[in-house]
C-alpha cells in the first residue's frame, strides 16, 4: 500500500520531531494522498508505523475536516459556507453545484470525479464568496465561474 | 489620513515577490544582525515589552510579557510556537502575510527563539493554506541556505531550527493549547489552565504560542526601536494592525492602520462604504467570536479598550459589513452553526450549547420558533460563559447575546409571523 519512496519520506517527517507522535497528522495527509483516503488499512498500517493502537489513530483522523476516513473523488471542491460568503452568494453557488452535478453537498459524483464539501471560513472573506478546488483558492466565484471550473474538471 | 504601512510596506514595492534577495534588499534581515551582535536576549524582550505590542491572534496579551514568563533556569529545551492556523470567521490577514511576507514572519521567529532561548520553532499552518505551506517551505530553504537559519546564525554562535507542521482543519486548533495538543499529534482539545504553555506547553517544555502577525512586528521593532514603535497607534494599543474588512462593503480587503482609526473611518474612508446606497444595519468588529455593534458605535476607535468598554472586543481585527438586507436570524443561525461545528466536545456545556443555540436558532429562522424561546436562548448563553476549559463556548454565546439585545424586534417577528421576514435577500 505504502511504496518505498513514501515510507523514506514518512522516516524523514518524523525525523523533524523530538516525540515521533507529532509526526500523526502530517504523515495522514501524506497517506491519504498517497491512498485516497484514510482506508481502515491505511489506519492500520500508519497505527503500526507509529506504534499507536488503531483506536488512537482514528481518533486523531476522524478529529480533523480535512481527513478523509471516506473515498473521495478525484477532484476534491470546498465551499465557504460561511458568514461573509453566505452574505455574498454561497448558498447560491451550492444549489447551482448540487443541480449541475446531480448530487447533494457532500456527496461525489456517480463517476467519481468530483466532491463538493461546506467548509467552514477558508480566510479568504475579502474576495468572497470564496471556494477551493483541489487546494486552489478561487474569488469572487459566480455560477458563470463554476460552471467553467467545473466544465475542466469534467474533461479531465 | 496618510499612514506609513509597515507590515505591508513590502507589497508597496513594484515587481516584489517575496524572494529573501528582494526581502534582503528592503531591509529585511537587518533587525536579526542588529540584535544578534548588538543585544541580549533580554535587551530584546525588554525592548518588546517597552513597544507596547499586543498579540494580534485575539486575545491581545501583552506579547514581551508573555515572553517573559519563559523560567530562564529551566533545563528543559524552550519552544516558539507560531500560530498561522488562522480560522476565526472574517479573518484572512494572517493568510496575506504567509503568502506575501514569509521572510518577515521568519526574521520574526528568530528574533523571538533568540529572546526566549528556543532551539527548534515550530511553524502550525493552517491544513486549507496549501499554497501559504509551500511559500513557506521555500521561504525556510532559502533562509537555511543563507544561514539565517541552522547551526551558528551569522557567526553569533545562535543555533535555529524551524519545524513547518500543517494542520488538518479544526478552528479549535487557533487555541493555543488545542494547537499544542493538535502538534503533538492528538485531538485538538484545549488543556486546562493552569499550567500556562510559558510553565509547561508543547512536550511539557516552556513555550511561547505566537500569532503570525505578532511575530511580524518584531523586526520592525528590533530595529527601529520600541519608543518609535510605541507612538503609532492609542497608548495602550500600539503599532499597526492589520484589519481585514468583509461583507457589504465597495472595497473589502486587508488594511493596515494605527488602532486609533475609527469604526466610521475603516468602513465609510478605507473600505469605500457600502454599496448599492444601501444602509448600514450591523457591523462584527473583531471576528464572528465578537458582540455585534451598531450605527451607534461608529466612532468608537478600533483599540483594544475602546471595543471592549462598547461591549465587544477587537478579536482577531476581522470587520465584517452588514447592510440592511441583512437577516440578523440568519446570520445567528450562521454563526452558531459554525461554533458548534467547531466545538471539540469535551466541555458539556460548550458540546451541548452550541448544539442546542443552532437548532433553536434555526427553527425561529425558519418559522418554527416559540415564544419562550427567546429567553431560552439568553439562558443557554449564560450557561455556557465562563465555565469551559477554553472560551470557544463563550464566542459562541456573546454573539447571540449581542443580536438579541440589539435586534430582539427581529426575533419575534420570525417567531409572530412563523417565517422569515427576509425575502431570501442575504447574496442569495
Amino acid at each position: 500500500m505504502i511504496s518505498e519512496t513514501a515510507r523514506r519520506r514518512f522516516d524523514a517527517l518524523i525525523g523533524r520531531y523530538p516525540e515521533k507522535r507529532s509526526a500523526l497528522i502530517p504523515l495522514l495527509h501524506e497517506v491519504q494522498a498517497e491512498v485516497g483516503h484514510l482506508s481502515p488499512e491505511a489506519v492500520d498500517w500508519v497505527a503500526g508505523y507509529l506504534g499507536l493502537s488503531p483506536a488512537d489513530v482514528m481518533s486523531v483522523a476522524s478529529f480533523y475536516d480535512m481527513l478523509s476516513l471516506e473515498p473521495t473523488g478525484k477532484h476534491l471542491i470546498y465551499v465557504c459556507q460561511n458568514l461573509t460568503c453566505t452574505l455574498l452568494g454561497a448558498e447560491r453557488l451550492i444549489r447551482h453545484l448540487e443541480s449541475r452535478l446531480g448530487v447533494r453537498i457532500g456527496e461525489t459524483t456517480a463517476d467519481g470525479k468530483i466532491t463538493v464539501k461546506r467548509m467552514e471560513c477558508l480566510a479568504s472573506c475579502g474576495t468572497a464568496p470564496s471556494i477551493q478546488v483541489d487546494g486552489v483558492y478561487h474569488h469572487h466565484v459566480t455560477p458563470e465561474k463554476l460552471d467553467a471550473l467545473l466544465d475542466a474538471l469534467q474533461r479531465d | 489620513m496618510t499612514f506609513e504601512k509597515i507590515l505591508t510596506r513590502y507589497q508597496e514595492i513594484p515587481g516584489y515577490t517575496g524572494t529573501i534577495d528582494e526581502y534582503a534588499a528592503h531591509g529585511g534581515y537587518r533587525a536579526l544582525a542588529k540584535a544578534l551582535k548588538q543585544m541580549s536576549p533580554a535587551e530584546v524582550v525588554e525592548a518588546v515589552k517597552r513597544s507596547g505590542l499586543r498579540g494580534r491572534g485575539g486575545a491581545g496579551f501583552p506579547c514581551g510579557v508573555k515572553w517573559g514568563f519563559i523560567p530562564k533556569d529551566s533545563a528543559k529545551p524552550k519552544y516558539l510556537v507560531v500560530n498561522g492556523d488562522e480560522s476565526e470567521p472574517g479573518t484572512f490577514k494572517d493568510r496575506m502575510l504567509i503568502e506575501e511576507e514569509p521572510h518577515q514572519i521568519l526574521e520574526g521567529v528568530i528574533l523571538a527563539s533568540y529572546a526566549i532561548g528556543c532551539r527548534r520553532a515550530f511553524l502550525y499552518c493552517r491544513g486549507e493554506f496549501v499554497r501559504g505551506a509551500a511559500v513557506l517551505r521555500q521561504a525556510l530553504d532559502e533562509a537555511y541556505a543563507r544561514g539565517y537559519l541552522g547551526r551558528n546564525i551569522l557567526g553569533s554562535g545562535f543555533d535555529l531550527d524551524v519545524v513547518l507542521h500543517r494542520g488538518a482543519g479544526a478552528y479549535i486548533c487557533g487555541e493555543e493549547t488545542g494547537l499544542l495538543e493538535s502538534l503533538e499529534g492528538k485531538r485538538g482539545q484545549p488543556r486546562p489552565k493552569p499550567p500556562f504553555p510559558a510553565a509547561s506547553g508543547l512536550y511539557r517544555c516552556p513555550t511561547v504560542v505566537n500569532n503570525v502577525e505578532t511575530l511580524s512586528n518584531i523586526p520592525h521593532i528590533v530595529l527601529r526601536g520600541p519608543e518609535w514603535y510605541a507612538t503609532i497607534g492609542p497608548a495602550k494599543s500600539t503599532g499597526p494592525r492589520l484589519f481585514s474588512v468583509s461583507g457589504h462593503v465597495a472595497r473589502p480587503g486587508n488594511y493596515e492602520l494605527p488602532m486609533s482609526v475609527t469604526l466610521r473611518q475603516l468602513i465609510f474612508e478605507h473600505a469605500g462604504g457600502l454599496p448599492n446606497g444601501r444602509r448600514l444595519k450591523a457591523v462584527i468588529p473583531g471576528g464572528s467570536s465578537s458582540p455585534v455593534l451598531t450605527e451607534q458605535h461608529l466612532d468608537v476607535t478600533m483599540d483594544f479598550d475602546s471595543l471592549a468598554a462598547v461591549g465587544s472586543m477587537a478579536g482577531s481585527g476581522a470587520v465584517i459589513v452588514m447592510d440592511d438586507t441583512t437577516c440578523m436570524v440568519r446570520v445567528g443561525e450562521i454563526v452558531s452553526r459554525f461554533y458548534h461545528h467547531e466545538s471539540c466536545g469535551q466541555c458539556t456545556q460548550c458540546r451541548e450549547g452550541t448544539a442546542w443555540l443552532h437548532k433553536v436558532l434555526r427553527r425561529i429562522e425558519h418559522g418554527q420558533g416559540r415564544k419562550e424561546d427567546l429567553d431560552l436562548l439568553l439562558d443557554m448563553c449564560d450557561n455556557m460563559k465562563g465555565k469551559t476549559i477554553c472560551v470557544l463556548s463563550d464566542a459562541a454565546a456573546m454573539p447571540i447575546e449581542s443580536y438579541l439585545k440589539y435586534f430582539r424586534d427581529e426575533f419575534e417577528q420570525h417567531i409572530r409571523e412563523r417565517a422569515c421576514p427576509f425575502a431570501r435577500g442575504m447574496g442569495d
